[in-house]
């Protein structure tokens, strides 16, 4: 996990900037001068998916294409009109959105180029217009725009794409195999293995019919520390490794206040020298919104922000101050985020982010505290199973994750062994979710703090 | 699970009976239904053995394959069960009422309305249990590509006549089954499985047998005790409640069933040497024997299950039909006329599999049939709203105080804000939509604030009239009990996705003329001819 | 151990066993797909693993028999050695037999065949009686043929590893010598022709690995008996009772599918009042409550810690069941 992932004997030195650079650069030339009519980027945690996309948008239009941009939620959206009207204010941008009340975060009424609107021909002409997939189903228009970036193209479903792809020539793909998969409500068992079961990812079904596409990886994770780049990569990323872009020490957190010698202090403490921690409460089965575990939870968080915390890292000399602002918090289910934001608040905690992972996917703070997805529960389901859930929970810090989890574990997984289904002809891209949870667990094992609170 | 099920589970364990999951009966039942019990041959596809059919509890009719191997065998009994099945589909397919449908016009886009015929009822067939349904599959499947006579003079082992039709039909109802809350082809467990929690898991749930055991326990004894004697209990090494199919228990295969077979094979094959008429009289009747034989061993095994069947459906005819379930059926009706309308048009059998389009249609239409069931069984049954409320997805209380408010603008609507006092806890967010059944139609209110514990304000904004004034009756008063859900009461129609020709290049472009081309039939091997 | 006899002579016999209609057609089934020196299977290989080597024209068939599964797990050794180091052409090895070590004793594995592919690659081949219809087969089944095939293919590494001088790369597990995609072979459709889909157990191979290493030696398993314990079906019930129930054991609904012992631990686990036999998901909203009864008295107030999560959510639930059921019988009533 140390210095030797960095610099391998015998191979030249890994110079995460130029692998970084080079791999946009590939991305874009493909996207900007390529004949292939789709270009397909994997994008691990905090490669920098963003940037890219935002890069290649503003490429695209000052080479005179109009580009409409697709993405899966209204947030997402929003986020890439604010990114894009921070990097270039003069562009003119069009934001499609629902006709719903409140359809759009309403700070993007202050960008004086941005403009709004629920009816595609309103925005005609803009070089750029962005919305969500689902609006863009019920768009329809005469010649379709010359380029598009479908961006988390991996949280798609097929259908989805099915309904959009009628509008664009070309297009540019992004996403991270490694997030929640898209689901259906309904069982669509007879499609599966089928190249475009619409209840599959959308890149799946457009890889399956277009193999000879570009396909591109971007090297680099940007967020996580060298600590856990490779712990995320060997869990989750086996078939398609990456590494860190800062080395080991680069990121450091340090804390103002000394240890109380209490558990929550102790995994803070191993947390910040080793960027894990594992907080093990004693072997119990819990209800979901396990009162002794949610409340250890808001106890770590309260003794973070307690102890001064402040991270030093490549972005900034000196030290930042660790706010609540940087932290948060995830968990499996919703009631569990409920009743940490109430064990927080009961503690005088206002401003740390609480949610399921779902909701975390994309977003990036300095620390983590994640109540197990499996913690005290008598059996494991594949819901709580499934790699994409921990692999977001695990993966959303720039520093540290602190674990709180029951004891037992990993005797549940076991007997629990995997006996997930195969469809034929499906394509394997992500590990198995015993497996990955096995792998992450026996990481943990070695930061582990017990406690009986 | 919700925990109210949980809690009725535990209820029967704890009684020793079933008890109810529903209050009101949440699938239509025909008053005529064609109740279907096959079995089949374990180690093959599609060899049926045997099955009893019909729409008369007293008289089902028995089919039989003596050599489930034998190809002609084989399409004797599919013969058998078009001749019986496809009378009952067409009496409803003839019996129609005017109807109007919303169709886009081809050539502008916009929607027209068109008359149509609508059969006035559907044809509903029951099965046994989920495995039953897989079976109807598989028949269709197997038959609906098999090439006539008539079709195609050159077929080295031509089907009967009917058979691809009945294919075609057993196609339909099969694919139509995948529908959530549709009721043309219905499974007896997943039946008495939506109404009653027995004190057994689901996965037990799906053998019949126990499943009644439970529902239904004989006089002086519990469900538990008649559940495990259904599983279990054996005379002579043989089940006493056979599985309720189409596999067939192996202790029945090779005890009964393999020796029955192996003496109508040798009976044939004697006869087929017969050297005189009156040796050949003789070799018949030993071969009608034999044959005999293993129709009896078919019928003791199907019968119990058919009773059950019949059972089922009675205990079910017991509990009121929910509201809107009227409604679902109708949508059955439609999907009823509209293969008949396919097939009286002379389209070919359903392909093998779907092209994108279909498929991301169809999973659309599903997604929107289970949202639309959810939210109409928890109307039609209190007993599934108390799961809703208890999951925060709904609350029921009292209204407490009614204060008009006003919208702004030049026409101001009323806009009043409701007061309700209750014991649930809604995961309600700030200008949350909620919904409350007003006369069958779905009012919409905004969730304002919470005014103290279990005090909700609503600030309702439609269904009142045109007026400055609400109508009389569209606004709660207080005293008056209401529920409001946080889910929508109607579906709204999905995004419009491409004609199969338009298909995108990023899902393989338009199907390509091998589409057009009607499916070749199985070939067929040397070892289905005996 | 026989777990089906033990099972009929504690008095819960499990309805399982075989057809002999299954059986008849499962052997004619692979007896087919291996006809004429495995000319059928190499073309089913090349065609869905290998399209870029050469057509299996002639292959070798290798003579495998040998004594004892010692015997033959040595002459499967030496037979992939031969047919590694003459690379070029296609070698069939008919049931082979493969040993690994498992809690610390060698298990003896026999797939339905091993192909030796003319870049000296390792290809494992299950032949399943399930059919293939229109390309698509029984997930659960399919999963539980990937998960056997990974098995063998960690077997067929360790193989690799002993042998000498691999041509690519150093030799071990994950040399790239044995192939993740393994071959299934099935019915085609109706018919008793072989269809053949490649199946990658790339993950199904990551899980086993992990198994292999995490279970408890059988010797711990032992050591954590009492003493004396034995299973054999000639003891008397009472006493074999006893024995079984000093095994630990999780019993789930699901075993009933699986395991021939499930029917009597379904009968003890309900007699001890446990919430588990009414299935899983029943269990993972209860929390520590674990028996039936417990689940009661809270749901009706007569124990249990009101501010414990589980037992406020039982009491809720159980008031709004008794509303609905008084407010449906309210409506009947009055119909």
């Amino acid at each position: 996990m140390t210095a030797e992932t960095v610099s391998a004997p015998g191979r030249p030195e890994f110079d995460p900037g130029a692998e970084a650079a080079r791999a946009t650069e590939a991305i874009l030339d493909d996207t900007l001068h390529g004949t292939a009519r789709g270009v397909v980027v994997d994008s691990p945690p905090g490669a920098g998916k963003s940037t890219l996309v935002v890069r290649a948008a503003l490429e695209l239009a000052r080479a005179g294409r109009p580009l409409m941009v697709v993405a899966q939620t209204n947030a997402q959206v929003d986020d890439l009109v604010v990114r894009l009207a921070e990097k270039e204010p003069e562009l003119p941008v069009g934001r499609l959105h629902s006709s719903d009340a409140d359809p759009y975060d309403r700070a993007l009424e202050e960008l004086a180029n941005v403009r709004t609107s629920a009816k595609a021909q309103d925005l005609a002409g803009l070089p750029v217009v962005l919305s969500t997939a689902a609006k863009w189903a019920h768009v329809s228009v005469d010649e379709p725009w010359r380029h598009a970036i479908v961006d988390e193209a991996y949280q798609m479903r097929s259908d989805a794409l099915l309904a959009v792809a009628g509008l664009f020539e070309r297009a540019l793909f992004v996403g991270d195999p490694g997030q929640l998969d898209p689901f259906s409500t309904v069982g669509g068992e007879q499609w599966a293995g089928l190249s475009y079961d619409p209840s599959a990812a959308a890149v799946t079904t457009l890889l399956a019919h277009n193999p000879a596409l570009p396909q591109h990886r971007l090297p680099v994770s940007w967020r996580l520390p060298a600590s856990a780049a490779r712990l995320v990569s060997d869990a989750f990323y086996p078939f398609t490794p990456f590494r860190s872009g800062t080395g080991p020490g680069e990121r450091r957190l340090a804390l103002a206040v000394a240890s109380d010698g209490s558990g929550p202090d102790r995994v803070i403490d191993a947390a910040a020298e080793s960027g894990w921690g594992l907080l093990e409460l004693p072997a119990r089965h819990t209800p979901r919104t396990d009162p002794e575990a949610v409340r250890a939870v808001a106890q770590v968080v309260r003794r973070l922000l307690d102890r001064g915390g402040a991270a030093v890292s490549e972005r900034s000399p000196d030290p930042v101050p660790l706010t609540a602002s940087r932290i948060a918090v995830g968990t499996a289910h919703r009631d569990q985020a409920a009743a940490v934001r109430a064990a927080l608040a009961a503690l005088g905690v206002s401003g740390v982010t609480v949610d399921t992972a779902n909701r975390l996917q994309g977003r990036e703070y300095d620390v983590t505290v994640v109540l197990h997805p499996l913690s005290g529960r008598p059996d494991a389901t594949a819901f709580h199973l499934e790699t994409g859930r921990l692999c977001v929970l695990a993966s959303r810090h720039r520093h540290a994750c602190i674990v709180v989890c029951r004891a037992g574990v990993d005797d549940l997984l076991d007997d629990y062994p995997s006996t997930e289904p195969v469809q034929l002809g499906t394509l394997v891209k992500f590990p198995d979710g015993w497996e990955a949870n096995h792998a992450v667990l026996a990481h943990l094992a070695e930061h582990r703090v017990r406690w009986r609170p | 699970m919700s925990l109210i099920t949980t809690l009725a589970q535990l209820e029967a364990v704890r009684t020793g009976r079933a008890q109810p999951a529903a209050t009101v009966r949440h699938r239509h039942l025909s008053a005529a239904p064609l109740v279907f019990v096959p079995l089949t041959t374990a180690g093959e596809a599609g060899a049926p053995l045997g099955a009893l059919v019909g729409t008369d509890r007293d008289a089902p009719h028995l089919l039989v394959v003596p050599q489930p191997r034998d190809r002609d065998l084989r399409f004797g009994f599919l013969a058998e069960l078009a001749d019986v099945v496809l009378p009952y589909l067409e009496a409803y397919a003839d019996a129609v009422e005017p109807a109007e449908r919303t169709e886009r016009d081809s050539g502008t886009g916009a929607r027209v309305k068109v008359e149509v015929e609508l059969c006035a009822d559907a044809a509903q067939i029951v099965v046994p249990s989920r495995a039953g349904v897989e079976y109807v599959r598989l028949l269709g499947r197997s038959t609906r590509f098999r090439r006539t006579a008539e079709q195609d003079p050159q077929a080295p082992h031509p089907a009967p006549p009917r058979v691809p039709l009945l294919g075609r039909w057993l196609t339909h109802y099969g694919e139509r089954a995948r529908v959530p809350g549709s009721s043309l082809l219905l499974a007896m467990t997943d039946l008495l499985g939506r109404h009653w929690a027995t004190g057994q898991s689901t996965l037990e749930d799906q053998h019949l047998g126990a499943l009644l055991a439970w529902i239904d326990p004989p006089a002086g004894g519990t469900g538990a005790e008649a559940a495990h004697r259904a599983e279990l209990a054996r005379e002579d090494g043989q089940l006493l409640c056979p599985p309720a199919g189409p596999a067939t228990d192996p202790a029945f295969d090779n005890k009964l069933l393999a020796p029955a077979i192996e003496r109508y094979d040798r009976a044939r094959l004697a006869l087929a040497g017969a050297e005189d008429g009156l040796a050949a009289d003789g070799l018949l009747r030993a071969l009608t024997e034999a044959e005999r034989e293993v129709r009896d061993l078919v019928e003791s095994r199907t019968r119990p299950t058919w009773d059950a069947v019949w059972r089922g459906l009675e205990l079910l005819r017991r509990l009121p039909e929910g509201a809107r379930v009227e409604e679902r059926w109708t949508r059955d009706r439609w999907s009823f006329t509209g293969h008949r309308d396919r097939v009286r048009s002379g389209e070919p059998p359903q392909p093998r599999r779907d092209d994108a389009v279909t498929a991301a249609n169809k999973l659309a239409a599903r997604e929107r049939e289970q949202a639309r069931l959810d939210a109409q069984e928890a109307l039609d049954d209190p007993l599934v709203m108390a799961g809703r409320r208890l999951s925060g997805e709904a609350f029921a209380g009292e209204v407490v105080d009614v204060v008009m408010t006003y919208s702004e603008g030049r026409r101001p609507s009323p806009r009043p804000l409701v007061t309700v006092l209750t014991d649930d806890r809604p995961h309600l967010g700030e200008r949350v939509k909620v919904y409350r059944s007003l006369g069958g139609r779905a009012q919409t209110a905004e969730f304002v604030e919470q005014a103290g514990d279990g005090v909700l304000v609503v600030r309702i904004v439609d269904k009142m009239g045109r007026g400055k004034e609400p109508e009389p009756g569209s606004v709660p008063e207080k005293g008056d009990p209401v529920c409001f859900t946080l889910f929508e009461h109607e579906q709204r129609g999905g995004a419009r996705l491409p004609e199969p020709e338009d298909t995108p290049w990023t899902h393989g472009g338009p199907p390509g003329a091998e589409g057009a081309v009607a499916e070749a039939p199985d070939a067929p091997t040397e070892e289905d001819v005996l | 151990m026989d777990k089906a006899s033990l099972a009929e002579r504690l008095g819960a016999p499990a309805p399982f066993g075989q057809s002999q209609f299954a059986l008849t057609r499962g052997n004619a089934f692979e007896a087919r797909v291996k006809a004429d020196g495995g000319a059928e299977l190499l073309r089913l290989a090349h065609e869905a693993l290998d399209r870029g080597a050469e057509p299996p024209a002639r292959a070798r068939l290798p003579d495998l028999t040998a004594t004892g599964p010692e015997g033959r797990a040595a002459r499967t050794a030496l037979a992939l050695r031969e047919a590694t180091a003459e690379a070029g052409s296609w070698t069939l090895l008919d049931h082979p037999m493969l040993a690994l070590e498992v809690a610390g004793s060698p298990a003896f594995l026999e797939p339905d065949a091993v192909v030796v592919h003319p870049d000296g690659r390792w290809t494992v081949v299950e032949i399943k009686s399930f059919p293939m219809l229109d390309g698509a087969a029984d997930a659960a089944k399919v999963g539980a043929a990937a998960r056997q095939a990974a098995v063998y293919v960690l077997a067929l590494e360790r193989v690799a590893a002993h042998l000498a001088g691999p041509p690519e790369g150093p030799a071990g597990a994950g040399a790239p010598r044995v192939r993740h995609r393994v071959l299934l072979v099935c019915p085609k459709d109706f018919s008793n022709l072989p269809a053949a889909s490649a199946v990658d157990v790339r993950r199904q191979r990551a899980v086993t690995a992990r198994q292999l290493a995490r279970l408890t030696r059988v010797e711990d398993i032992a050591a954590a008996l009492p003493e004396g314990v034995c299973f054999s079906p000639e003891l008397p019930p009472e006493e074999l009772t006893a024995a079984v129930e000093a095994v630990p054991a999780a019993y789930a609904p699901e075993c009933l599918a699986t395991c021939e012992l499930a029917f009597h631990c379904r009968g003890r686990s309900r007699a001890a009042g446990a919430v588990t036999p009414l299935g899983r998901p029943v269990r993972a909203e209860l929390g520590g409550l674990t028996t039936v009864d417990d689940v009661l008295a809270a749901a009706r107030g007569e124990a249990g810690d009101p501010d414990d999560p589980v037992v406020a959510a039982l009491r809720r639930a159980a008031t709004l069941r008794e509303q609905a059921l008084r407010e449906a019988a309210e409506v009947a009533a009055c119909r």
